[in-house]
């Protein structure tokens, strides 16, 4: 692989523009992964003190510090504005940083459009959160949002959330446009499909799913929408309509959702375990079809969600068998995983640390999604504390971990600068230690039946929520020592090699470090 | 991907103002879209809230047309590869994709409420005990009695599929036949054969609206078939309306093109614009003959 830096100067490719119109009018891919990767940080503190709301209520039985009907608002706004505000976009950010160098591409492939699927957010999220100061009360019907819930009984601002649940839709379907493109047309010359990073790969088949099924939701709010304010009956029976037609849209795509919030993770922590293992990737091919395939199985599983709600029998073992598929090329990616450390030459700086802790939690998550998959089964763990710590343990160790494990991987490439390797290792330990003391004995108070999104819980359930609380301020406090580790890195660290990790391999460490502010603007020969 | 010499370079634009701007737009529209419906709702006679809703659409509208005029001018400046023509094919086939999705959620909808909600609510099917709610209840489809009628209007018939939906049918699908003989006679460098289809394909379009609207009147004021009908009336009109404002787009799409055509744009191996809009035409064109299929005949 060769690096072809522009030295020479094109007329319009100078460096960045100077203040704040860098950041507004900008149309480069490194500017908007900065930006996408910042405001979702900030939505991750927002919704992560929501958060701390709820776990400081929970922290012993009665109520206490919020009235219940604020805590339904907290437990609603902090799950949609982890969802759409915190991860995905932090995705969506190392996506724009690293796609197109890890192609050799010059950009993406739509440059403005880029930059409107980003601005679109901050507008979007300012509505959304503005309507915890409007008569009425945020949305509070939990971040799913069940009809009729969220449209006979719900407060006014619903209608901002329905419209902000469009905006935001909007902005993901042109972002993964814009990277289906730049995958399909932008690679250079010799970088044929199958010798791309994985995570240029999972990233390619998270944007399909994004694609797919994000028109889905826009049409569920919309079918909301008219039933709220035009007198539609797709959600009430009295007209012929169903509230469970309602899940089942709502799933079908909330499902292909929850990967499109684990694949890009899957796709870091491939990159991530093969450098601190100094071997190559066990399986690249595998790799590639098992994410494919549970990419299609993400499409016809989503009623596992709805067991308890009323299904024919026909219904509730097809969702339950196919739902169990998924583990077998889940299986394969972390057996893959494994077995490219095994005998490899290990070292720990702190994105292994993350990425192996990311195949180890993640599993975890795993067969807890296992044991709600069987359908007679779950009738008993159905909307406890056994499905938040479920999915939390898919989302924070997984999602969370790997955009973590990447930033760290990553950013020496950004900033130019490494970060303070003790204090990373201190982030992952104390948000390690934190994350397992929180959501771990959410299963033992979920199995013994403490239902989800209440304020309130019998009193035998103390003890377990007390350590759930100390372990959430202790997650929610660390973080901001992860702000001050990247703010250090960027103001003050020691400068970075272009290699940065001694057997990192890809386009992305063939050039400085920081990335110049355009690469690749002649695309690089690759072997 | 071919590794010759004669390498383009791909065009990254400068800094722009437009998606800012854009962004500022969708925001004010949403914005006041959703203060309109609130008010609406609640009877508030003095809300100003449409006009936030009209400045937001302005916005939109007028960074659109500067938005696509800097591409035509770049376009014509010669600023684009063939490489990133691709981006824009694989950016408009992405784009009707998820609209074809977006259309899939309406008729899954329909889908479930016919062959499993309906029937469980009149007693049929494993689920059949959702009759309880209703014992009198008995399911039909089209389902012209409610469950519950008290909230809603009870329509006196319905849309009879064999007067203007069949004509509907046969004006898209001609027109679908009409704007492909457009895109030939592009590529033939038959200017006047172009206009000439390229009009027609228009004018089919805007008089399958007008009947679309004429079909409406008679629904709402004669039929008294409604958004507020049931489960019958809020598929059927939520279906064809969104069909309707997607004919609307691809109309606008097609005269824009139109214009474009008369202002001596397009060349034959050159015409990406044209044939975006074509796709487009083809697709709402493909999703009538659903709507026809499930909608008004099944």
């Amino acid at each position: 692989m060769s690096a072809v830096i522009e030295t020479h100067d094109h007329n319009h490719h100078h460096g960045p523009a100077k203040g704040w119109q860098r950041w507004v009018y900008t149309t480069n891919h490194k500017d908007i992964g900065t930006l996408y990767l910042w405001f979702s940080f900030i939505m991750f503190l927002v919704g992560g003190s929501m958060a701390m709301v709820i776990r400081a209520e929970l922290f012993q039985p009665g109520l206490q510090i919020v009235a219940p009907e604020f805590f339904n608002q907290m437990t609603t706004m902090h799950g949609l504005i982890m969802v759409f505000g915190a991860v995905m976009p932090a995705f969506v950010g190392l996506a724009n940083w690293m796609v197109p160098m890890m192609v050799g591409a010059p950009d993406m492939a739509l440059p403005r459009m880029n930059n409107l699927s980003f601005w679109i957010l901050p507008f979007a999220f300012t509505l959304l959160l503005s309507t915890l100061f409007m008569e009425g009360g945020a949305p509070n019907f939990g971040w799913t949002f069940y009809a009729p819930l969220s449209t006979t009984y719900a407060p006014d601002t619903v209608t901002f959330f329905i419209f902000g649940v469009h905006i935001i839709g909007a902005s993901s379907i042109m972002g993964a446009i814009n990277i289906v493109a730049t995958i399909l047309n932008m690679r250079a010359p010799g970088m044929t499909l199958m010798k791309m990073p994985l995570f240029v790969w999972t990233w390619l088949i998270t944007a399909y799913l994004l694609i797919a099924v994000m028109p889905v939701l826009a049409g569920v709010v919309t079918m909301m929408l008219m039933d709220i304010h035009f007198g539609t009956s797709f959600f009430s029976a009295a007209g012929g309509g169903d509230p469970v037609l309602f899940q089942h849209v709502f799933w079908f795509f909330g499902h292909p959702e929850v990967y499109i919030m684990i694949l890009p993770a899957f796709g870091v922590v491939s990159q991530i375990i093969p450098t601190f293992s100094r071997k190559r990737l066990f399986g690249y091919t595998s790799m590639v079809y098992a994410t494919s395939s549970i990419a299609f199985l993400s499409f016809i599983v989503w009623a596992h969600h709805m067991f308890t709600v009323g299904m024919p029998l026909a219904g509730e073992l097809f969702f339950m068998y196919a739902t169990m598929l998924i583990a077998v090329p889940t299986g394969v990616k972390v057996f893959n995983w494994v077995t490219t450390m095994f005998r490899g030459s290990l070292t720990f700086e702190t994105p292994m640390l993350f990425a192996t802790s990311f195949v180890v939690l993640f599993t975890i998550g795993g067969f807890s999604g296992l044991m709600l998959a069987i359908a007679p089964a779950d009738f008993q763990y159905h909307d406890t504390y056994f499905v938040v710590a479920h999915f939390h343990y898919v989302l924070v160790p997984g999602a969370i971990f790997g955009i973590m494990a990447g930033v760290y991987y990553w950013l020496p490439k950004w900033c130019g600068n490494m970060y303070n390797e003790t204090l990373g290792k201190c982030h992952f330990w104390l948000s390690f230690v934190g994350m397992n003391l929180t959501f771990f004995p959410m299963h033992f108070v979920g199995l013994a039946g403490m239902p989800r999104r209440i304020p309130d819980y019998a009193l035998q359930f103390a003890d377990f929520n007390q350590i759930s609380s100390i372990g959430g301020f202790m997650f929610g406090a660390t973080q901001l020592l992860f702000l001050y580790i990247v703010i250090n890195a960027i103001r003050s660290g020691k400068p970075a090699s272009q290699q940065v990790w001694e057997s990192a391999e890809g386009l992305e460490w063939s050039i400085p470090s920081p990335a110049p502010y355009h690469t690749f603007s002649t695309p690089p020969e690759v072997k | 991907m071919s590794s010759d010499s004669s390498y383009q370079t791909y065009y990254v634009p400068e800094q722009s103002k437009l998606p800012i701007v854009m962004a500022i737009g969708l925001a004010v529209t949403v914005f006041g879209a959703g203060s309109m419906l609130n008010d609406m709702s609640a009877g508030r006679a003095d809300s100003l809230a449409h006009w936030i809703f009209y400045a937001g659409a302005l916005i939109i509208a007028g960074t659109m047309f500067n938005w696509f005029s800097k591409v035509i001018k770049e376009n014509h400046a010669g600023m684009y590869s063939d490489q990133l023509n691709r981006s824009f094919v694989w950016g408009m086939s992405w784009f009707i994709f998820s609209e074809v999705m977006f259309f899939a959620a309406f008729f899954g909808a329909l889908y479930y409420v016919r062959n499993f909600a309906v029937p469980w609510l009149g007693g049929e099917g494993e689920k059949g005990i959702s009759n309880m709610l209703w014992p009198q209840f008995q399911a039909t489809w089209p389902l012209v009695n409610m469950p519950d009628a008290t909230n809603f209007t009870t329509p006196k018939a319905l849309v009879d599929p064999w007067h203007i939906p069949l004509w509907n049918t046969i004006l898209l699908l001609s027109s679908s036949v009409t704007v492909h003989f457009a895109h030939t006679a592009l590529k033939k460098e038959n200017r006047a054969g172009l206009k000439l289809w390229l009009f027609v394909t228009v004018a089919l379009g805007f008089t399958f609206l007008a009947l679309q609207i004429y079909e409406y009147a008679e629904a709402y004021n004669h039929l008294g078939l409604t958004l507020n009908s049931g489960i019958y009336g809020s598929t059927f009109f939520m279906l064809t309306g969104f069909h309707g404002a997607h004919v609307t787009i691809g109309g606008i799409m097609l005269t824009i093109m139109l214009l474009r055509v008369l202002k001596g744009h397009f060349k034959p191996d050159d015409h990406f614009g044209f044939e975006a809009a074509s796709w487009y035409w083809h697709f709402v064109d493909v999703v009538w003959v659903g709507l026809f299929l499930f909608v008004y005949i099944l």
